[in-house]
This record gives C-alpha cells, sequence and structure tokens, in this order.
C-alpha cells in the first residue's frame, strides 16, 4: 500500500444554501479554542478563522438582495504552492503541503512580523494582539488537539488539520493509507445545517467537491461548473474554495470584474 | 595598543557585521519568541480518553439530538447527533455554543438568598437545606391564610415531567397559576381546537410540501425546529420547491426565498384572507375536501366574499392587486402547497384571525392532515401519576380564577396568558401573586413593556428562581436554587416545533454538575417532602430520578440507549376521524370563532400623527432570544452594523433616514408610548420606508460581561396588543418616531 496520490482537499460552500446563521463560525470557534473578548465589535482585531459576510446588491428597496459568504481560509495553491503568505514568510511559519494542499501555520515558529496578513488578499488571517483569557472555568471546554496561541503570533484556518491526523492514525491502525470522504471533515462543514459546505479531496473525482466544482487543473483549478467560481479569480491565487451562486451578480462580487466582463470566464 | 577613531570604528562596525552574520541575534529573536509563547498562563488543554454522550439540547423546544465530545470528565465540543430524527447530525448556532453555558462565568454556583435590594447582586450563599426550608416556611405561612392562590409560577415549558412536577406542585398547594411563557403554538392550539375541535399541537410535514407560502416566518432564522427547518430549506433548494416570503422586511428567509413580498406589518392576514377570496372566487379550491369535511364554508365566502377583494387587499396591504390574484393562482395550483405563519422564530402568539386565515388557506387546498401539509400531532400522553389527593384547601385555591385570566369566561380556550400578569399584578392594591416561582424562564427581562413588568415585579414580595444562570429574573429574586444545566441532568424533553411525529427526546448527564446545584424536579419534591402532607404525598418517589424512570416504566432502558423515544409509523387521523367538532367536520365558521375574522387586523399602539414610524422586532439566528442570553462565542459572531462597542443599531431605509436627516452610524433616538432609547442608525435597503427594525435578544442586564450592555432590549419599547377574540398578545411592533439623539 503505498500513498503517492497526492490530495488536495478543498472546499464547495453553495451560497444558495448558505442562510448565514453563523452555525460555521461557531463551530470552528469551539473545535479550534479560538478566544473571544468582551467587545468583539471591532472585527479588525475579533479573531474568526471562518467567517460569514454579507453581501448586497446594491439595489434599492425593494429590489435589495442580499447574500451571505463564509470565508475560510482559501489555502491558496497559487503558483506550485507560492501562495502568497507561504511566500513572504521569513519563517517559515506558514507552508503549503504538496500532500494535502493545506497551508499550515505553526505558531511556535511565528514571531509576529505579520508580512502574511498583509500578503493574504482575503484577510483570512488574524494576530493575537493579546494573550487569551478564558473565563474562569471556561478552559474546561478546550480542545486537546488545538494548541491555544499567545499573544504575537498569527493564527488562521487549518482545514481542521488535526482532523486530518486523527483520521490518519486511525487509518493507519486499521492498516489502511487512504480516508474516506466521510472520515476526514472540516468542524464547519460537519456541523452547517443547512449542509452547504462541502469539504473533500478535489483531486478525487468521487468527492463532492469535486463533483461540484469541476476544478480544471490544467488551469490554475479554475471551476468548469458555470454557477461555480472563486474569490479574487483574477489574482492568481489559486484558492481551494469554491463557491455555488445561481445568482449572477452573487458570482460578480467575488472578484472586481469590468461592466460586460463575464465572470465565468475570468482569464 | 591605543584606540584612535578609525580602529574604534572598525571595531564598533565589524563587531557588528559579524554578530548580524553569526546566528546569534536569529537564536536570540527564536528564544526570545519561544519564551513568550510559554508564559504558564496560555493554558495547555488536558489530554485523555475521548468519548462521546449522545444526549437531547433543550436550548430551545427544537428538540435536537446532541453528541457530546468528551476528554477525559470534560466536555469538549457539541455535535449534532447523526440520525436522529429532527436534525439527523445538523446543529445550530445556539446549540454549537452550549458547553459556554455549562463552564460560562454567569452560573449560579449554590444557593443564594439576597442580602442587598432586589437587583443590588448582593448575594449570601445558604444550603440546600436552608434554601429548601425558607420556601416551605413562606409557603406554609401562605397556605395558612388561606392565600394558597396567591402562588405562581412562570415556567419557559409546560411539556414533561419537571414543569409537572411543578405543576403538580401547584395544584395539590392550591394554586391554578402554573403559567408558561407564550410562544406561537398557542395560537396553533387555539386554531387547531376551534377548527378542528382537537387538543394537539400543529405539525408541518415541510418535507413533503412543494410550494411554501410563508407570512412572515423565520423559516431560516429560528422558526419551528431550526436544524430541521434549514434542512427543509436546503431540500426545497435542491428539489426546486418555490419559496414565497410575504414580510415587510428583507430578512434570512426572504433573501433566501424565491419571491419577496413585501408588506405593510400587521396586515399579513388581509392578504391570508384576500388569497382565500381569489381562490373561493375563482373555484381553485378542492373540492373532495370542502364538499365533504367542512362546515361553514358558506359564511366563511360571505365573509371573504365582501370584505376581502384584490383592491381591498392592495390598499391594505400595499401589495399590488395583480400580485395578489398571482400568489392565489399560485397557491391553488401547487399539488401540495403550505401556507405557514408566525412572525420570526415564533417566540411569541399571534391573533386568532391571522392563525385561523392561514389554516383556511391550507384547507381551501385540502392539506389538512395530508403529505405535505398542517398535522395535528397528539401530545404523547405519557406522564400518568397516582391520582391527587386534595385537602380542602387545596380544591379553594384551585376553584379560584387563574391570575392571568386564561381559561376564564373571557378567554376559554386558551391556556396561558403570561402577558396580563403585570397588568393584574399593577391594577389592584395587594397583588394577586405573593409568592412566585420562575423555572427556565426569563420573565423580568422577556415580558414586554419593561418598564410596567419592573412595576409589577415589585409589588410580588417573594420571588424564587430556579435558574442555573444570573439573568434579569434571578438577580431580582429573592432566592435562587440553581438548577443543574441541560449537560449535568436527566430530563425527558417531549417533541420538537412543528415536527410531524410524537417523539421524546432524552436529555443525559455528560458531566457531573459542576457546582453546588440540584435538578429542579429533585428541589420539588424536596420541598413537597418538606411542607408535609398532603402535599408530601402527591410525590411519593425518592428522587426525581425515580420519578422519571417510574414515569417511563418499560420504556426507560430503550430511551436511555437510543436517547429517543419515536412514533415512527405515526400517520395523521384521515378526514372522516379527523375532526372532533360539534359537526365532526373541519369548521371555517362556528359560534365559537365568531368574531374573530373580523378582529383580524391588529392595530400597532400609538397615534400616527405623534409617531409616524412603525417599529418592529426583527429576529436573527446569531441572537438568542429566548430564556436564554447569548453566550460569547455566539454574541461574537453578531455584525458590527448590529452591534458595535455597547450600541445597538436600528435598522432604516435610506428614504426615511433622509427625510430625518439621519445617516449611517449616527446616534438617535427612537421613542415609542411605552418608552424611549438611544440608538444608532443603520442605512438598509431591505426594510419597508416608514418601518424601523431592532433585533431580539440584546440589552440585557444580568448574565457576563460579554453580553450586558449590550444594544437595547426591544421589550423596553414595545407592549402587548390584546387580540380580543382571543386573549392573545397579538402584538407585532409598536409606532414609534426616530429623532437625532
Amino acid at each position: 500500500m503505498k500513498n503517492d496520490q497526492a490530495k488536495k482537499y478543498g472546499m464547495v460552500i453553495d451560497l444558495d444554501k448558505c442562510t448565514g446563521c453563523g452555525a460555521c463560525m461557531v463551530a470552528c470557534m469551539a473545535e479550534n479554542n479560538i478566544p473571544f473578548k468582551e467587545d468583539e465589535s471591532n472585527k479588525l482585531d475579533s479573531i474568526t478563522w471562518m467567517r460569514v459576510y454579507q453581501l448586497t446588491n446594491g439595489k434599492p428597496y425593494p429590489e435589495t438582495d442580499i447574500c451571505y459568504i463564509p470565508r475560510p481560509c482559501m489555502h491558496c495553491e497559487g503558483d506550485h504552492g507560492h501562495s502568497p503568505c507561504v511566500s513572504v514568510c521569513p519563517a517559515t511559519a506558514t507552508d503549503y503541503s504538496q500532500k494535502t494542499g493545506i497551508v499550515s501555520q505553526i505558531y511556535t515558529r511565528c514571531f509576529g512580523c505579520r508580512y502574511c496578513m498583509a500578503a493574504c488578499p482575503y484577510h483570512a488571517r488574524y494576530f493575537n494582539w493579546w494573550d487569551p483569557v478564558w473565563p474562569n472555568g471556561m478552559e474546561k471546554f478546550l480542545n486537546p488537539s488545538v494548541s491555544p496561541r499567545m499573544r504575537g503570533v498569527v493564527e488562521k484556518c487549518s482545514f481542521c488539520f488535526h482532523r486530518h491526523q486523527l483520521a490518519m492514525n486511525k487509518a493507519f491502525v486499521e492498516g489502511r493509507r487512504e480516508l474516506e470522504e466521510n472520515e476526514y471533515q472540516t468542524s464547519c462543514a460537519q456541523a452547517c445545517p443547512s449542509g452547504a459546505i462541502a469539504f473533500g479531496d478535489l483531486n478525487n473525482p468521487k468527492h463532492t467537491v469535486n463533483q461540484l466544482a469541476q476544478p480544471d487543473n490544467a488551469h490554475g483549478g479554475q471551476p468548469k461548473n458555470p454557477e461555480v467560481f472563486r474569490l479574487l479569480e483574477k489574482l492568481g491565487t489559486n484558492p481551494k474554495v469554491y463557491y455555488v451562486s445561481s445568482r449572477e451578480w452573487v458570482r460578480r462580487a467575488g472578484d472586481n470584474y469590468l461592466k460586460n466582463e463575464n465572470p465565468g470566464k475570468a482569464h | 595598543m591605543k584606540m584612535d577613531r578609525r580602529s574604534f570604528l572598525s571595531f564598533v562596525i565589524g563587531g557588528a557585521a559579524g554578530t548580524a552574520l553569526s546566528p546569534l541575534p536569529w537564536k536570540v529573536t527564536d528564544d526570545l519568541a519561544i519564551w513568550s509563547q510559554n508564559w504558564s498562563w496560555t493554558p495547555v488543554p488536558e489530554d485523555g480518553e475521548v468519548g462521546y454522550v449522545n444526549t437531547t439540547c433543550s436550548l430551545c423546544p427544537g428538540g435536537c439530538g446532541i453528541t457530546v465530545r468528551k476528554v477525559g470528565d470534560r466536555a469538549v465540543k457539541i455535535e449534532g447527533m447523526k440520525g436522529h430524527p429532527v436534525n439527523d447530525g445538523g446543529i445550530c448556532i445556539l446549540g454549537l455554543a452550549g458547553l459556554q453555558f455549562l463552564y460560562g462565568p454567569s452560573r449560579i454556583a449554590s444557593p443564594m438568598r439576597r442580602t442587598g435590594e432586589r437587583g443590588e447582586n448582593k448575594w449570601q450563599k445558604i444550603s440546600w437545606e436552608e434554601a429548601i426550608s425558607e420556601v416551605s416556611k413562606k409557603l406554609a405561612d401562605l397556605r395558612s391564610k388561606n392565600q394558597s392562590h396567591a402562588l405562581a409560577c412562570i415556567s419557559g415549558y409546560d411539556g414533561g415531567t419537571v414543569p409537572r412536577l411543578f405543576e403538580r406542585f401547584l395544584t395539590v398547594y392550591g394554586s391554578a397559576n402554573f403559567v408558561r411563557t407564550p410562544a406561537v403554538r398557542d395560537s396553533y392550539e387555539l386554531g387547531l381546537y376551534l377548527m378542528q375541535g382537537t387538543q394537539a399541537n400543529a405539525g408541518f410535514d415541510v418535507e413533503n410540501a412543494d410550494y411554501i407560502l410563508s407570512f412572515g416566518c423565520g423559516i431560516i432564522e429560528g422558526w419551528g425546529s431550526p436544524v430541521r427547518m434549514f434542512k427543509a430549506n436546503s431540500h426545497w433548494k435542491e428539489t426546486g420547491v418555490k419559496v414565497t416570503q410575504v414580510e415587510p422586511r428583507l430578512s434570512n428567509t426572504a433573501a433566501k426565498s424565491d419571491q419577496w413580498i413585501p408588506i405593510k406589518p400587521g396586515t399579513e392576514v388581509v392578504l391570508a384572507l384576500g388569497l382565500a377570496r381569489v381562490i373561493v372566487d375563482e373555484s381553485l379550491y378542492r373540492r373532495e375536501f370542502i364538499a365533504s369535511h367542512t362546515a361553514g364554508f358558506d359564511r366563511f365566502v360571505q365573509n371573504v366574499l365582501k370584505d376581502y377583494p384584490p383592491e381591498q387587499v392592495e390598499k391594505v396591504t400595499g401589495i399590488d392587486k395583480a400580485v395578489v390574484v398571482s400568489l392565489a393562482k399560485t397557491f391553488a395550483a401547487a399539488k401540495k402547497p403550505l401556507a405557514i405563519c408566525g412572525r420570526g422564530r415564533g417566540a411569541g402568539s399571534e391573533s386568532a384571525g391571522e392563525i385561523m386565515a392561514v389554516y383556511a388557506l391550507n384547507a381551501l387546498v385540502g392539506n389538512i392532515n395530508q403529505k405535505g401539509g398542517v398535522w395535528a400531532i397528539p401530545d404523547p400522553n405519557y406522564i400518568r401519576w397516582p391520582e391527587l389527593e386534595m385537602d380542602a384547601q387545596a380544591a379553594a385555591g384551585m376553584q379560584k380564577p387563574r391570575v392571568d385570566g386564561a381559561g376564564s369566561k373571557k378567554y376559554p380556550h386558551i391556556r396561558n396568558l403570561l402577558h396580563r400578569l403585570p397588568e393584574m399584578i399593577n391594577s389592584t392594591d395587594a397583588s394577586p401573586v405573593q409568592a412566585l416561582f420562575v423555572l427556565e424562564a426569563n420573565p423580568y427581562y422577556s415580558v414586554s413593556d419593561s418598564a410596567f413588568v419592573r412595576k409589577a415585579w415589585k409589588k410580588i414580595p417573594f420571588i424564587v428562581s430556579f435558574s442555573s444562570f444570573m439573568d434579569e429574573t434571578a438577580a431580582n429574586a429573592d432566592l435562587i436554587l440553581p438548577n443543574h444545566v441541560y449537560l449535568e441532568r436527566h430530563e425527558d424533553i417531549p417533541g420538537a416545533e412543528g415536527f410531524i411525529k410524537p417523539i421524546i427526546g432524552l436529555a443525559k448527564p455528560v458531566v457531573n454538575p459542576q457546582f453546588d446545584t440540584l435538578h429542579a424536579g429533585d428541589t420539588i419534591i424536596r420541598l413537597a417532602k418538606m411542607m408535609g402532607d398532603p402535599i408530601a404525598k402527591a410525590f411519593p418517589w425518592e428522587d426525581y430520578e425515580a420519578c422519571l424512570e417510574e414515569t417511563f416504566g418499560d420504556k426507560w432502558e430503550a430511551l436511555g440507549e437510543k436517547g429517543y423515544w419515536i412514533d415512527a409509523g405515526f400517520e395523521p387521523s384521515p378526514w372522516n376521524k379527523a375532526f372532533e367538532t360539534a359537526s365532526k367536520k373541519f369548521e371555517f365558521a362556528s359560534d365559537d370563532i365568531g368574531a374573530s375574522f373580523q378582529n383580524a387586523v391588529v392595530k400597532a399602539e400609538g397615534e400616527e400623527s405623534a409617531y409616524p414610524l412603525l417599529l418592529i422586532p426583527y429576529d436573527s439566528p446569531r441572537i438568542s432570544a429566548g430564556r436564554i442570553g447569548n453566550p460569547p462565542f455566539v454574541i461574537k459572531t453578531v455584525a458590527d452594523t448590529v452591534i458595535k462597542g455597547k450600541n445597538g443599531f436600528i435598522e432604516v431605509n435610506p428614504k426615511t433616514a433622509i427625510a430625518l436627516g439621519l445617516s449611517e452610524g449616527k446616534s438617535a433616538v427612537i421613542s415609542t408610548p411605552r418608552g424611549s432609547a438611544k440608538v444608532r442608525i443603520h442605512l438598509f435597503e431591505g426594510i419597508m420606508p416608514g418601518v424601523v427594525a431592532m433585533p431580539t435578544g440584546l440589552g440585557h442586564t444580568a448574565y457576563d460581561s460579554f453580553l450586558a450592555g449590550k444594544g437595547v432590549n426591544i421589550n423596553e419599547l414595545i407592549g402587548p396588543v390584546e387580540d380580543g377574540s382571543s386573549g392573545l398578545n397579538a402584538a407585532w411592533g409598536i409606532r414609534a418616531k426616530l429623532g437625532k439623539a
């Protein structure tokens, strides 16, 4: 049994199904020991690996429409693993795994220069301006699979990598080298009550994400499904988070398009 | 060696260059970083054996199954229970944050007696023995003065053994005043009773409907059983089921629907009857049902033909008459159309007229007790305790009318009317309530017209809270007998809101009690025993656990294993057996229904001249507005256009704002006939001009520093508006004015 087939874990989020309820955000916080402060209304310093943004079509009442868009780390592949943040990290605290396609973040290596935050076009990275404080007793619900971070380091969504490790451990014990699709799911995908988040191996045609997004690996992973788009597609970051929407104005909101430009044909 | 300028500079520069080239600075930087990352106050979560416990969530009436992940003896994560008939693996935002209730800072650690003034937050820890005997003495005293009917209990729920034990205690003590907090199910129950003659809960077969017409229901904002509705919404998207949302505000539900029809708030019932008229007028109704299984159809038809022509509907609702006609046709043309109502998450009752208008729509298309329709779900009648032996005092007390007027001649079919309680207390010199129990409810915060509630509160001499948390009610009580939280206790959770099968969930202790708390079921049993016969005699069980086991009998083991009991084969009664009205048919009109439709439109309080705007509350899935305050994780997800710092925002259409000279983020004062509050402006194109909206569930004064003081409690601004025919509180908003601060 050999494991030479490289994985490319990614996500497809159905914005028609997403209701903006925010369950993914809390599922993430609970799984990943994300701290909280008394006032979290300054969203610049509010740590949310998964954040749900609200989009509007900008039209006046009653033609106005809104849509919610969950934004985890995009785990950009860039060009052969040169994702924006990995390229600028002087401490090799963040790296692109060719085996899983996951962009890692190693807190104990990070010394807080925040170059990666400047480089990330998705605002997916957060800096710990303070040491985390859990009210007395609340440290009891901390998850031992994820280390709590400390002041002075950057953190971000890991696609719940610890779940990958746990699943792989289990598989190895059982003499397997491959995971089933449902064995490794992120906390947000598992929790989403609408079933809007699909997670899996984009390279595996049996996985839902592959079937939904139909990524074209010859062209930087661009989706072949015309209702699927990626955020800031034109930057060439080659993100692994895809979005589905039947509404054109939503797809157009994913990047800065010219008036007559078709979002489906960005390049 | 002589140190000249040249050699000094070479030494310094050379030294600096040498150091920079050496690994030293990098090593030091790195070490510093590592050192600063190992400060002792960053916790290292303890590792241990991983285990999973299945239980039932009772944070809302949704009845979802949850699986709690444990590491050692700590609970670390709550997830949805796979295969559960209600939520099958899904979970909502509040359920996910449940551990923040269990381990949270607002938990009450032991029984406490108030020492300062009410609300001053000065407490003295006391023992359970002392706490229960204090209650026992007060109640014995009240009873000895023939005032047993002056004991009342406000409860957040009334199904299941715990509230039933409280109700049993009140009965044998001699008081009929067990009052459940309001919910839209009050209206549904009334509608089912009046039109079908059944005592049942309403179930909605949303998964099998092929067209949904929603009168303001927050389908994806917590209406019904939230996770089930989220799943249904996704199912509709996959199968092409269309949803029409009728609502004055572009809620999440409206945004996700296929058609959003903005309507003047409070006029939904007129639209419903207008649609009924088109369906009748164009003979689009299902004859096989109407002809053989309904009564009063002609009276109903006369009424709607006369009063609700499309032109009239357009005038009242602001919806174009062509839209009204086409909506009626779409509804009637669908194979299994379903009309639902209950604004927002259905946390309040609606007028009898509105509920019956919507039932009538469903009846016209014959989807009563049919696939994809409205079902009458009987209570799983499993609590059969020994008959009560009542003494003269108890019998006399039970004869006294209820303090909220429910069940009286004026309001014969209603079981709970909590909104009337403040008025009943304030309108007399001596409060008719001399002692108050509060179980799993937070009336001090959640009953509308807060100022009036506070006034009534002051007149109640003795208030006992059974809350696990320092909520507003507990903070303003005299004695707190803290309950275990739901993850620490056994309890049966019957029913799941709007679900179509009878189901009983079992909550199990996931962890040991974290504090010196006691199961409310045990507290009431111990109190009864302390009070002696005849009250003690009504509670023959050693403790709550014994009571629960005995209640379920031979079902107990299976229930414990599976975590729930379900009547999976349940089918609604066929038409020829379903209706228990006098005519044994579905009644569109009867003497009991009488004037309900005529009184259908519930007006907002206040004069238009003084208050030109309409203020409506809105429910957000990210703000818990029930008996439980938002935990830190969930409040963190609230947008900065809803709360910024401590300021709460009000949603205003830009057109309205321009007319008032207000712009985004500006401070303003919202005033209504019931009160006023400082808010900030959030411009939102999704709200009808002339209408302003504020979220429910904010403006807490108690709980923890993560929640308290943020935003405005909308109950400070809105008062109850009684539906003339049923007595239910049918307030959907209030007239208001907005001005610069």
